[in-house]
């Protein structure tokens, strides 16, 4: 049992690059947490250097109480699931997850039961004496994934472990790693580019952009308070809407005005967006939080759109809506029959509106 | 594959297929009649009504029992057996560390290192003898095997490590990675996970490295100089040929019985050697 602490960890490459920078994060035992972010955001460095396959160039990561800056992979007792499965190309099934086992001198009875235990887990019995080749994807990970839990490791390492299969498959596993973990009751640590997968997977998510950290919460906490635009726009799908506004003082409160459209700032944004009446923000707001406006939605939170395109999923319906200037898109009720051209009134919802700094990006 | 009618894979396909072979496999054609074609046959004037230089229509074992008895033949296939075995398993050795080093660790000039390894595989044979001469006669090694079983490699070895860095290459470090996680040193992953991967392109380096230590000439020509100490190919091309006068009969029935061991060893190997080649790994 292992909680994995992260100080002021950074990483160089050839001195120019700084792929991690001063990242601090403390996963505490038995949590599963996700970092996530676009490509070359630091995230699978971050993980390397956890798992000691990469340097530190300066800082501690801590595993238990030991320092492990310095520890081979091999005395980390960590257990990592690759990408590309990274199965032995050349050992069985089997052997593919008795390697660890061997390499550490554990006696053949015992190899035998664990691996059995681990294939019952996963439902890959049938398969211990195939070589990787003969497995399709989904059973290949599935391999891999049990070379992890045999060795019954302190840490679980996921560097991206479903980006290989196909949707299906992906939603698949991901519900089976989530009851693995429940199962297993070990700290890990995922690294993955999906914020679906962050966000469903994860206890906690901690969100990179260019080797910083930008925010660490609960998948919810990030989702409904995002500190800044960028984790706002990264969590969610579709995207949040953005919108440029100039904070006006209007009569009785503040309102923002984007060429499309005016709004009333709510009450409780107020006194937050006070210092900034006469200057440009961001307006931020979720597709789910525009509603088609009914006499009951207050005025001064209504604006008129015209539909550019319907996209029917089924579930929802996804309006992408010209709002003056601006693109925006709407997610709502798939009983709402709308077609291209039509003028829609919409409504905002007022608790759920975003206001970010025009330069910092910061949330107000 | 070619479509179409049928005379279309004849015309595209079967025939020059055909050429290729008759092409390729005439040389060694010619190699196995001269070395049963009697010496009355051989040396009979091209206008003579008689003359058949495709054919003979009294194969004999002549050629091949006088060279097994009457040249140091066998002690020549033996010789070159030895040099080209140590020598190979020798380079194989070499090239396998450093290719490993080159393609997996970082080092400063790992990669000024590598090219530098070419480059000697660059340098002529025939430029290097010189210099390699001094060394031999130096070390007062001339006219022994090791004059060869340590030169080889200067060729060898740069052939060695860049097949097999290639190679390497094209393993995915993740599994290397995985295995060093799992609880191997380095030299265990790459003892019980790179090697074996590698498998395919160690045989591919090994079966050319005996090749061309087989097949060498220069330098065997150089360094040996008794008949005994000589290799197949230098025995066989001194000793047959005397002043101006071939034994064309023997010569060919060297050549033939010299070629046989790489020809076995080829096929052999062929399917691996075909795997080296294309270096395929598949996950």
């Amino acid at each position: 049992m292992a909680r994995v602490l992260i100080r002021n960890l950074n990483k160089f490459y050839d001195k120019d690059v700084h792929a991690v920078k001063d990242v601090n994060l403390e996963i505490r035992d038995k949590e599963f947490v996700v970092l996530v972010g676009p490509s070359g955001c630091g995230k699978t460095t971050t993980l390397r250097m956890v798992a000691g396959l990469e340097s530190i160039s300066s800082g501690q990561v801590l595993i238990g109480d030991t320092v492990v800056n310095e520890l081979p992979p091999m005395d980390r007792d960590i257990a990592m699931v690759f990408q590309n499965y990274a199965l032995y190309p050349h050992m069985s099934v089997y052997d593919n997850m008795a390697f660890g086992l061997k390499m550490r001198g554990m006696d053949r009875g015992e190899i035998a039961k664990r691996v059995q235990e681990a294939a019952d887990i996963l439902g890959i019995g049938e398969y211990l004496r195939r070589k990787p080749r003969q497995l399709s994807g989904g059973q290949r990970q599935r391999v891999a994934l049990g070379r992890a839990i045999v060795r019954h490791p302190q840490v679980f390492l996921f560097d991206e472990p479903l980006s290989n299969l196909d949707a299906k498959l992906r939603v698949q596993m991901r519900v089976e790693i989530k009851k693995l973990h429940s199962r297993l009751n070990t700290t890990a640590v995922y690294v993955t580019h999906d914020q679906v997968e962050a966000m469903t997977l994860g206890d906690r998510v901690v969100v990179m952009r260019g080797g910083l950290v930008q925010q660490v919460g609960e998948p919810l906490e990030l989702y409904n308070t995002p500190v800044n635009r960028f984790v706002a726009g990264f969590l969610g799908s579709p995207a949040m809407n953005f919108a440029p506004v100039a904070v006006r003082d209007g009569d009785g409160g503040l309102r923002a005005d984007n060429r499309g459209f005016v709004i009333d700032v709510p009450a409780e944004v107020g006194p937050r967006l006070r210092p900034y009446a006469g200057r440009d923000v961001i307006l931020g707001v979720r597709p789910e939080d525009m509603q088609v406006a009914n006499g009951s939605h207050p005025p001064g939170l209504c604006f008129d759109a015209m539909v550019e395109v319907v996209e029917r999923l089924g579930a929802e319906t996804l309006l992408d809506l010209q709002v003056g200037d601006q693109t925006m898109v709407a997610a709502v009720e798939p009983t709402i029959s709308a077609k291209r051209g039509d003028k829609i009134r919409f409504a905002m919802r007022p608790e759920r509106l975003h206001f970010f700094d025009a330069t910092s990006e910061a949330a107000i | 594959m070619i479509e179409g009618a049928k005379w279309r894979r004849w015309v595209y396909f079967y025939v020059p297929l055909a050429v290729f072979v008759l092409w390729l496999l005439f040389p060694f054609y010619w190699m196995l009649v001269t070395s049963v074609r009697p010496d009355r046959e051989l040396y009979r004037a091209w206008t003579a009504v008689n003359y058949a230089p495709f054919w003979t229509a009294h194969p004999t074992l002549e050629h091949i029992t006088d060279l097994l008895t009457e040249t140091l033949f066998i002690r020549w296939m033996i010789n070159t057996l030895f040099i080209a075995l140590i020598s190979t398993v020798i380079s194989l050795f070499c090239g396998l560390l450093a290719g490993y080093a080159l393609s997996r660790l970082k080092f400063r000039f790992a990669g000024t290192l590598g090219t530098g390894i070419f480059i000697t595989y660059l340098v002529p044979q025939t430029l290097l003898f010189i210099p390699l001469a001094d060394i031999i006669r130096s070390f007062q090694l001339g006219d022994t095997p090791w004059a060869l079983i340590l030169t080889y490699p200067t060729f060898l070895i740069p052939f060695c490590t860049w097949l097999l860095m290639g190679y390497f290459k094209a393993i995915p470090r993740e599994l290397e990675e995985c295995a060093r996680i799992d609880g191997a040193t380095r030299w265990k992953a790459m003892l019980y996970i790179i090697f074996p991967i590698a498998l395919p392109g160690i045989l591919s380096a090994g079966i050319f490295a005996f090749t061309l230590s087989w097949n060498e000439f220069i330098y065997a020509l150089v360094f040996l100089s008794s008949a005994e100490q000589k290799t197949v190919s230098v025995g066989v091309t001194s000793e047959l040929v005397r002043g101006d006068v071939f034994y064309w009969g023997q010569l060919m029935a060297g050549a033939l019985l010299g070629s046989v061991p790489v020809a076995f060893i080829y096929s052999f190997f062929v399917e691996h050697y075909v795997a080296g080649l294309t270096g395929s790994v598949k996950g």
